[in-house]
């Protein structure tokens, strides 16, 4: 093999180059400075981070930069040279995106002359292609992360490796911070170290804008820093990071109701606006309507439908619920610019472009500024383009998020995602995954291992105890122990059973999903999947809605629910599982400024939002008062329900849920009181039959960081949380057996719940890594503990507000709802709330 | 009733249990599903704990004693056996007592294949005296097993709690399963009927 091109080559010089550039010059392109800055890089055997935004050519940074190193190689045979061997491997998080970066990159070979081939790798390859490319491997592969460690579990992988030049990894922002990336981390480490030392790949991650772009990188090069001989706690930077310098427009819009309710509360404001949106819609060529959930969208595709009937035809509903074909053939359509609309939910933030799409609206709050920024970036898609959002407030106080919005975007403000840290489920997974094909000594594993960032503080004693989990089965009684999975061998770590590898292959992937059922027309034709949940609580003859279509559920075979199209006017539309997004810290920071800016400053006429939210925001003030940035608001109210304490520190839900329940434990050492709780993105309420002894000499000693650890596990039921999380570890790490596709009963005698699992775990093991980790991501995911610091921090260096109002306020009133959804039904609900916001207007 | 799932009957000095599943984490451990070992060493030892306290001479267990074919984890048991040689033990066939008759002769059991009749009182893994084409139960009331029977208790703020029960008929009570390391069914008493639940260490009527 021909040796890299050295440093001093400039990349202009390389025949490589020459070819390229004369192909886009061909088509009328130039390349543009980043990419050509990373085929640079490319060249010179360098490993880094391609940050630029969709759309504007990073799939040709990282991919045409391996073709000019090829052509660099072979400057006379390039066109013919045929079954090189893998060359590329591309990792991408969606099964979607594989199929459209491959036919752009068939075109570039088919166009230059290459004898390359492009070959795909994911759940959906069928058997002749995957039999085809065990003989021959195509040059790039394209491969999710879990087809990625299936790869892992076939015997003699690395002869499949060995001629790899570079592994790029597609959407890194979005692995990031998620198990999937932490699998991505470990087959990385794994490829890289069964290379050949001299010549080992290079790996290149293509990002969004995040917070942490610096940390990304070291997370996806950890292994390759390894490899060139620095120490995993070495801290200094390693790798290139090419930056695009591609600045994107972005106009925001906000739909404005034509009347401010005082009194807000969350979720039935937006389908009220409806009608605002058809002339939007009627002015743009295409448009993408992001909805919060998958339920609300099922709602809002029948809601349009009847606001404007003409639409039937032009418009149709995407979510991951949705039969994949019917979803290929909508992205079909948005490519064409056949659909006028599309509602969709987050299955369509990720993805290839569609061309068409001049205008997006987002329905209710974002949440967060990188996913409103990706949101908007999906319209106006040539790179001077504008991209045009509009927002459409699910009830008023949204429209402060949006000023919040403006002002991030404005200052350039983005999350950060966390990676995550020893996932020892995820270790566990792929330790058998290794063992069943090729087996691994342990030492050498550890080391491998702790390559990578997210294991990098694994200790020697916690891999001992791993190993002795899958060797042993961990701490059991010894002498009566038929415990078989991974066995020692030789030195090396091996699984021999092929009964079990073969389970182990069915579990290999962390997402882990309820039950689904499928569900089929009577007649034959597939709509989609819905959670087995929600199917087990209909009767025969109930109407539904799922795909905008009204379906009576018939009878449940063979794990399909069948149904048959109904007339019906009213239907059910399904809830589905899947947690509500907290705000993010950053927007909660840039509400608070928001808030600030509307009371202390003249308002701008772009500050729209602000000034239509004026009057509730005044009543807010004559009723108590409106927080500045350094202050905290607190309020007392008593009604016929009780003693009211409401706080806002505009953190999100899940920091509210803790800081709730600490705050109800600090305050009954005071005195014995109980209180029931409620909370949503800007605050929360704690409720009891009697006075709350909060005041100003006690309050910034309730708010106090102090002894939080210990506070937080005596206050919040961790034990329940870890429960809920401890589902999901017991899953990834194999404990759990969810049967063979197809053959769900076959197994039963060796299925157990995972509640049944955490509770003999907690009995009888309570040491054990498993359930250690499932209590680590309560602390850290669910609690957010560092969020919970920071704002106890920041609420000692503030100035902590308390307020007496006679009534109700504007703030708390979308609080107050909250707490009522729980034990009403919606339509109840909505006569209740009525008649308080009489109550409240007299 | 006992907080140990167990039931005892005064009169004639006899434990009566149901569904212990020996050998089910063992069965577990040989498919590479790590189970701790100890939480079927720690139902033997809670069995043999609730017969040295009611001092009793006879033990009735409505069936699953075993979860699967032979694994090690019966040598526990019968090895157990033999320094407890004087106790009588009765079994009523369940659907996971698969072994060897020869197996549960060895270990000095009497199996009933069907049911066990004393006095007034039936014992059946399942009643299933509603199922026309079996024979009719003769006793009034039948103890048996076989469905875990398990109560969910709701509380306000979408809170819920699953407990292992007794569960009363008018015909019979259903024992709840032995061991820790089994699941539950959720029972949906009538009017009129009653359930005990297991709440950590106490046997409360729910209803």
């Amino acid at each position: 093999m021909a040796s890299p091109a050295s440093d001093t080559v400039p990349l202009t010089d390389t025949p490589g180059y020459a070819v390229i550039h004369e192909w886009l010059a061909e088509k009328g392109h130039q390349p543009f400075l980043f990419q050509e800055q990373t085929w640079q890089h490319i060249i010179h055997r360098k490993s880094g981070l391609v940050n630029a935004p969709t759309g504007c050519g990073k799939t040709f940074s990282v991919f045409l930069g391996v073709l000019i190193d090829f052509i660099n190689q072979h400057p006379d045979d390039f066109h013919s040279k045929k079954n090189n061997g893998p060359r590329l491997l591309w990792i991408s998080p969606l099964r979607a995106l594989a199929k459209d970066i491959g036919r752009a990159m068939e075109e570039v070979i088919a166009e230059l002359g290459l004898s390359w081939k492009v070959g795909i790798r994911n759940g959906d390859t069928d058997m002749a292609e995957r039999a085809r490319q065990k003989k021959q491997m195509p040059e790039i592969l394209l491969i999710t992360p879990e087809s990625l460690h299936l790869l892992l579990a076939q015997k003699g992988y690395p002869a499949l490796f060995s001629t790899l030049q570079l592994i790029a990894v597609d959407e890194w922002h979005e692995l990031l911070g998620s198990k999937r990336g932490v699998q991505v981390e470990l087959a990385i480490t794994r490829i890289l170290h069964s290379m050949d030392r001299a010549n080992v790949a290079a790996v290149w991650g293509i990002s969004a804008t995040i917070g942490n772009l610096d940390e990304a990188r070291e997370v996806l090069l950890a292994p390759v820093k390894s490899i060139a001989g620095h120490k995993p706690v070495d801290e200094t930077p390693f790798g290139e990071t090419v930056k695009a310098q591609l600045q994107k427009q972005i106009e925001i819009e906000s739909i404005i109701p034509d009347e401010i309710e005082k009194y807000p509360w969350a979720g039935h404001l937006g389908i009220k606006l409806a009608h605002k949106l058809i002339p939007i819609l009627m002015q743009s060529r295409t448009t993408l309507i992001f909805i919060n959930t998958r339920g609300m969208s099922e709602t809002w595709y029948q809601t349009l439908l009847t606001v404007c009937p003409d639409l039937a035809g032009s418009i149709a509903l995407h979510h991951s619920s949705i039969d994949m074909e019917l979803r290929n053939w909508i992205e079909d359509n948005l490519h064409s610019g056949n659909l006028k609309a599309v509602v969709c939910t987050a299955s369509l933030d990720l993805g290839v472009d569609f061309r068409p799409v001049d205008t997006v609206i987002q329905v209710g709050s974002p949440k967060g500024v990188a996913r409103f920024l990706q949101r908007a970036g999906r319209s106006g898609h040539s790179p001077d383009a504008v991209s045009k959002i509009f927002f459409l407030p699910t009830h008023s106080l949204e429209l402060m998020e949006v000023a919040a919005l403006k002002l991030a975007i404005e200052e350039k403000i983005i999350e950060s995602r966390v990676p995550q840290v020893l996932c020892f489920d995820v270790l566990l997974q792929y330790l058998n995954t290794i063992a069943i094909s090729e087996g691994f000594d342990p030492e050498e594993a550890y080391r491998e291992v702790t390559a990578t960032w997210c294991y990098r503080m694994l200790t020697e004693t916690e891999w001992r105890e791993l190993i002795f989990f899958i060797t042993e089965g961990g701490h059991a009684m010894q002498q009566y122990d038929e415990f078989k999975k991974v066995e020692m061998e030789n030195g090396r770590c091996v699984i021999k059973s092929r009964r079990v590898a073969m389970r182990h292959r069915m579990h290999i992937g962390t997402i882990v999903s309820d039950a689904m059922l499928k569900v089929k027309f009577l007649s034959g034709g597939y709509v989609g999947v819905i959670e087995e949940y929600f199917i087990s609580r209909l009767d025969p003859g109930d109407v539904f809605t799922l795909a905008g279509r009204n379906l009576e559920f018939l009878m449940i075979k063979d794990m399909t629910a069948l149904v048959k199209k109904s007339s019906a006017k009213k239907s059910i539309v399904p809830s589905w599982g899947g947690g509500r997004m907290p705000l993010s810290a950053n927007l909660g920071r840039k509400l608070r400024q928001a808030l600030d800016k509307s009371m202390q400053q003249t308002l701008l006429p772009e500050d729209v939002e602000l000034t239509v939210l004026q009057p509730l925001l005044k009543l807010q003030a004559s009723l108590s008062h409106v927080p500045s940035v350094n202050q905290l608001l607190i309020e007392h109210i008593e009604t016929k329900d009780g003693f009211h304490l409401f706080v806002y520190p505009f953190e999100g839900r899940l920091v509210h849920e803790a800081m709730a329940a600490i705050l109800a434990w600090r305050i009954s050492r005071i005195q014995p009181i109980t209180f029931s709780f409620a909370m949503n993105d800007y605050g929360f309420e704690l409720l009891s039959d009697q006075p709350i002894p909060l005041d100003d000499t006690n309050a910034y000693e309730l708010f106090s960081p102090d002894n939080l650890l210990t506070d937080i596990q005596r206050s919040v039921n961790s034990t329940e949380m870890a429960r809920r999380k401890f589902r999901d570890i017991a899953v990834i790490g194999g404990l759990i057996f969810q049967g063979m596709p197809g053959e769900k009963k076959k197994a039963r005698h060796l299925q157990s719940s995972a509640s049944l699992l955490f509770n003999v775990f907690s009995e009888y093991d309570s040491g054990n890594i498993l359930l250690r980790q499932a209590f680590q991501e309560v602390l850290d995911q669910q609690m957010e503990e560092v969020r919970l610091r920071d704002m106890l921090q920041r609420i000692q260096n503030s100035e902590i507000i308390i307020r007496f109002p006679e009534q109700l306020t504007p703030f708390c009133f979308p609080v107050k709802v909250d707490s009522m959804r729980e034990d009403l039904s919606s339509e109840k609900l909505e006569d209740r709330v009525r008649k308080m916001q009489q109550q409240l207007k007299q | 009733m006992a907080p140990d799932r167990s039931l005892f009957w005064e009169e004639e000095n006899t434990l009566i249990i149901s569904d212990l599943h020996l050998g089910k984490s063992g069965h577990f451990r040989k498919a590479g599903i790590a189970i701790p070992q100890k939480v079927q060493v720690g139902d033997l030892q809670r069995l043999i704990a609730a017969l040295y306290f009611y001092k009793a001479e006879r033990l009735i267990i409505v069936g699953d004693f075993t979860h699967s074919v032979m694994n090690k984890e019966l040598d526990l048991f019968s090895k157990w056996r033999k320094d407890f040689s004087q106790l009588k033990i009765d079994l009523v066939k369940g659907n996971h007592d698969i072994l060897e008759e020869q197996w549960y002769e060895d270990n000095n059991m009497e199996l009933h294949p069907w049911q066990l009749e004393i006095g007034d009182f039936g014992f059946r893994h399942e009643d299933k005296r509603y199922h026309k084409a079996l024979d009719p139960i003769k006793a009034p009331f039948t103890f048996s097993g076989h469905v875990h029977p398990a109560y969910l208790l709701k509380g306000r703020g979408k809170q819920a709690l699953k407990f292992p029960c007794f569960y009363f008929t008018k015909d019979g009570c259903t024992l709840p399963a032995f061991s820790h390391f089994t699941g539950g069914h959720l029972v949906e008493p009538e009017k009129n009927e009653q359930v005990y639940a297991i709440v950590e260490n106490e046997v409360m009527l729910m209803r």
